[in-house]
């Protein structure tokens, strides 16, 4: 069994209002360092196979296919081996 | 011909009542919903996705509807050259379904509109349009993620093949970023594909029908549908 984890990303040039908004408040929580706050997401699952090619294709493809909008989106992955 | 319209309801679909009344009871045309877990379109000839936030807008919006059962049927329906229009979270769905390019973002303002904007009909070479004597329309707009988006060369694409159909504009038909509600490209409003069959709006022109309320512009695209589909 392996336990994937995704990270997804808007890509840079695409705007993100979310990251803007958050970073406004955290102006005004006094945080006067903080610059270019992105709002992505993180994504974990499981996937039941002891063959790691397997495993990597399957998690690839959730990605292309449904988690990820190749429009707007990168995504990186990791794969590591559970009990 | 006749004409029957299949309004597919999604869990989250808040629109397709608003739908089902202005195209049955407003209009007067046959209409039927078609449930997502079905794949049967009833013998429906213009498939509408209606508004609402379809599996809660999980993941993105849209995202999640387009591999319901029923959306099979309708790819499939669409690509033979069916008539199908996805109005608001139906444009999502189209756009994640690749019925149409591009991907509406969140509202540049990060602020839910719930308002009326004018839409000026940008191209009347579509079945949805070419019956409207009007130029500008007065619906209802109603979303959060209503900005569309698309690479510079796909922008071009679609004014290159005239795939835009309605854009934001003042009601004398200005278009300039004042009148843009959510920071759409280009004013973009709405979109058909490359073959005139499909068309996904943000606007809701469902909610523009019933006479009653003083505001009936958006039953010009219904009627122009079935013009066609008519004559």
């Amino acid at each position: 069994m392996f336990k994937a984890t995704v990270i997804v990303r808007k890509r840079p040039k695409i705007l993100d209002p979310q990251g803007k908004a958050v970073e406004q408040g955290a102006k005004h929580l006094g945080f006067n360092n903080v610059l270019k706050t992105r709002i992505g997401k993180y994504i974990e699952f499981f996937v039941d196979t002891d063959d790691r090619e397997a495993a990597n294709n399957e998690v690839k493809q959730y990605c292309e296919k449904l988690l990820v909008n190749p429009n707007i989106e990168d995504f990186e992955y990791k794969i590591e081996v559970v009990e | 011909m006749s004409i029957k319209f299949g309004v597919v309801v999604f869990p989250g679909s808040n629109c397709d009542h608003d739908a089902y009344y202005a195209t049955k009871k407003i209009l007067e045309f046959d209409s039927e919903f078609l449930w997502h877990k079905d794949t049967d379109l009833k013998g429906s000839n213009v498939i509408i996705l209606p508004g609402g936030f379809s599996y809660g807008d999980y993941l993105r919006t849209g995202a999640i509807a387009r591999f319901s059962p029923i959306m099979n049927s309708v790819i499939d329906f669409a690509n033979k050259g069916g008539i199908v229009i996805g109005i608001c979270n139906g444009f999502q769905i189209l756009l994640e379904a690749g019925l149409l390019p591009g991907v509406l973002l969140k509202n540049i303002s990060t602020k839910f509109i719930c308002k009326d904007v004018y839409v000026k009909v940008e191209s009347k070479n579509t079945i949805f349009t070419n019956s409207i004597k009007h130029d500008v329309l007065k619906i209802p707009i109603a979303h959060g993620d209503g900005n569309y988006f698309a690479s510079d060369n796909v922008l071009k694409e679609l004014e290159d093949n005239d795939q835009i159909v309605f854009k934001y504009s003042s009601s004398e038909s200005n278009i300039s970023a004042e009148v843009n509600p959510n920071g759409s490209k280009l004013n973009i409003a709405g979109i058909t594909n490359k073959n005139r069959n499909v068309l996904g709006m943000m606007p809701h022109p469902e909610r523009a029908t019933d006479p009653i309320l003083k505001k009936s512009d958006g039953a010009n695209i219904f009627r122009s549908i079935a013009n066609n589909l008519l004559k």
